[in-house]
């Protein structure tokens, strides 16, 4: 890869997930008639302006009702349509998680659930206002896929697939600009892990805006000599066993690194499977302490909770030293 | 999913044909020993299971009778049929009324309903689309079957289908906040495709809801949301069946039908401890001779 900054001075360009959400889905809508988007009032919060000028009947706003929004998306696929329905990511999987669990995962209906502004990206509005609950909750539903992309691109093929599937996905749209760590030409796999780096050292598994930042510490820690593998765990549900399986079997540490809070997330999943294999590994699983967070912008929380490249070089370092 | 029963189909079709030609004093009398057939299977099967909300079942039988009878344009024998009418039975619980109703169009032969909650079976205690054809959702957790059917009438207009959409709610359901959020945007989207029915019982599961948290005035509260509504007696067949008649104004219809819990079976009528409770042998016997 050659994205990661370590030693330049140059800082790559940074982009907002939610405009590359808008493009691919107003493409999506071109395509197909049957794409339609629902939303809770979100229309500028989801970036749905360009959808519903160029598609107005096919946007439908039921008003600041999460319960009736996801009830209304699994209606619309009953009628042959395939929904996008977006919302602030706190508000969408917290206030109709059952809706969620029965209406889309035990119905099977294929929505896809656009979970906007998730992490701490509303930093200072504070905790109510944070989605760090969403992988825990969502992870814990059968049949619905969970992804959290990383750049542009990932978001886009992200869409792409969960508009083909026939099962509901849960998508994880960024509203904190992250730089492209996707390798041109690569493409996003239903269920299966990207290599960003390899390494036989440790292995990283990062998501979403983490990626980046692990590129970075995985730069600090080369010019130590500490060869790091850098897994993009885009999909957190289906978990990427074959990935995990490599690593355990390959590395002599494991770190996983999400915005989230670690009590059920990304971290949690790996730490399962590698708790059921022959070989014992050192682990560290960083995100959010199971704590609610203080006051303060993204960037500040994102420090707090140490999820900055030179805390993840930190961890992989004290992981090494456990084995 | 296992084809249809089609010796029962045919059954089913024949008596939508008759109800088709029928006087209205025939058609009453049709309806009326249809839903008694329904209800005996619908004891039994509560009685083998040794679970069930029989009090509940025995008030909406009549209305799911009517609709599945009379009004829906559906076909056993394509359950996905993309131009179907859709019944989304919010009030999950009464499995065992829906699962009759299922099985006299012959979606699921009528042997199976002995298998009701038994391990295995595909009859669960609430409802599966996966499992059970003609099932429209799995509902069970209250509130949830009317924003399904708002989504379903918005793909309806929105491909000008010719489809209707019922959704079948328990009164006490309407404690739920969902369904406000749901009757608000079916009225400012004048989905006028879609009928409410709320199975009017007066009873929830451990008191009367207007000692619990007050309905009434119900029918004023829906005309106030939007709603074009229609009270009636929800054991009246000819009744029924003009409520279910499409919307006249362009705006979604509520049917609020007025019924009683346990109908049917006299020692249970509107006893509010028949919700869920299970009939002793005896009592079953006396039942089934009440609807003989």
């Amino acid at each position: 890869m050659s994205t990661a900054t370590g030693g330049s001075d140059v800082q790559p360009a940074e982009y907002d997930n939610r405009d590359a959400f808008a493009d691919e889905l107003i493409a999506l809508a071109r395509e197909n008639p049957r794409v339609v988007a629902v939303c809770n009032d979100s229309v500028g919060s989801s970036k749905l302006g360009g959808f519903k000028s160029e598609f107005p009947d096919r946007l439908i706003n039921v008003g600041i009702a999460e319960q009736n929004l996801v009830g209304v998306g699994a209606g619309l696929a009953n009628g042959g349509f395939v929904p996008f329905v977006s919302g602030a990511a706190p508000f969408l999987t917290g206030r109709a998680l059952e809706q969620i669990k029965a209406d889309l995962a035990y119905s099977q209906y294929p929505v896809v659930l656009c979970g906007m502004s998730p992490g701490m990206a509303y930093g200072e509005l504070g905790p109510t206002h944070h989605s760090v609950e969403d992988l825990s909750w969502l992870r814990a539903l059968p049949g619905l896929d969970v992804v959290v992309p990383a750049d542009r691109l990932e978001t886009r093929q992200a869409l792409r697939i969960a508009a083909a599937a026939d099962h509901p996905t849960f998508i994880r749209v960024g509203r904190f600009k992250v730089p492209d760590v996707t390798p041109e030409g690569a493409r996003l796999e239903r269920g299966h892990w990207t290599t960003l780096r390899d390494g036989d050292d440790a292995a990283v598994f990062a998501i979403g805006t983490m990626v980046s930042r692990t590129l970075r510490a995985a730069e600090l820690l080369a010019s130590e000599g500490i060869e790091v593998r850098v897994v993009n765990a885009a999909y957190v549900a289906p978990l990427d066993r074959a990935a995990i399986a490599d690593a355990a079997a390959s590395v002599n540490a494991l770190v996983t690194v999400e915005e989230a809070n670690i009590s059920g997330g990304l971290g949690a999943g790996i730490a399962v499977e590698v708790a059921q294999s022959k070989r014992r590994l050192p682990m560290r699983i960083l995100g959010v302490r199971d704590e609610f967070a203080p006051t303060g912008s993204n960037d500040n929380l994102l420090d707090y909770f140490g999820l900055t490249a030179s805390a993840i070089s930190t961890a992989v370092r004290e992981a090494l030293s456990d084995v | 999913m296992i084809a249809n029963d089609v010796a029962q189909t045919d059954l089913w079709r024949s008596l939508k044909e008759d109800l088709a030609n029928a006087s209205a004093l025939q058609r009453s009398a049709l309806l009326t020993e249809e839903a008694r057939q329904r209800r005996r299977q619908n004891v039994r099967m509560i009685s083998e299971a040794g679970q069930g909300h029989i009090g509940g079942d025995m008030s909406v039988t009549d209305i799911l009778t009517v609709l599945y009878c009379h009004i829906l344009r559906i076909d056993p024998a394509n359950p996905a049929w993309p131009d179907r009418d859709r019944l989304v039975m919010s009030k999950g619980h009464c499995a065992g009324a829906l699962y009759t109703a299922l099985a006299s169009c012959g979606f699921i032969p009528s042997s199976e309903l002995s298998t009701f909650m038994a391990p295995g079976s595909r009859l669960n205690g609430h409802p599966n689309r996966l499992k059970v054809p003609g099932v429209e959702a799995n509902t069970g957790p209250l509130g949830h079957g009317l924003p399904i059917a708002v989504g379903i009438a918005h793909a309806g207009m929105l491909r000008s289908a010719r489809y209707r959409v019922f959704a079948v709610l328990g009164d006490g359901e309407m404690q739920e906040g969902s369904n406000w959020e749901a009757l608000m945007s079916a009225a400012h989207y004048q989905l006028s495709n879609l009928c409410a029915v709320i199975d009017r019982n007066r009873l929830q599961q451990g008191a009367p809801t207007e000692e619990t948290n007050a309905l009434d005035p119900l029918a004023e509260r829906l005309h106030a949301f939007g709603w074009e509504v229609r009270t009636v007696d929800g054991h009246d067949f000819e009744a029924l069946i003009d409520a279910f008649e499409p919307s006249s104004g362009g705006r979604p219809v509520a049917v609020v039908a007025n019924t009683t819990k346990g109908k049917g079976i006299s020692f249970m009528e509107d006893d509010v401890s028949w919700h869920h409770k299970v009939p002793t042998d005896e009592q079953v016997r006396t039942a089934l001779e009440e609807l003989a």
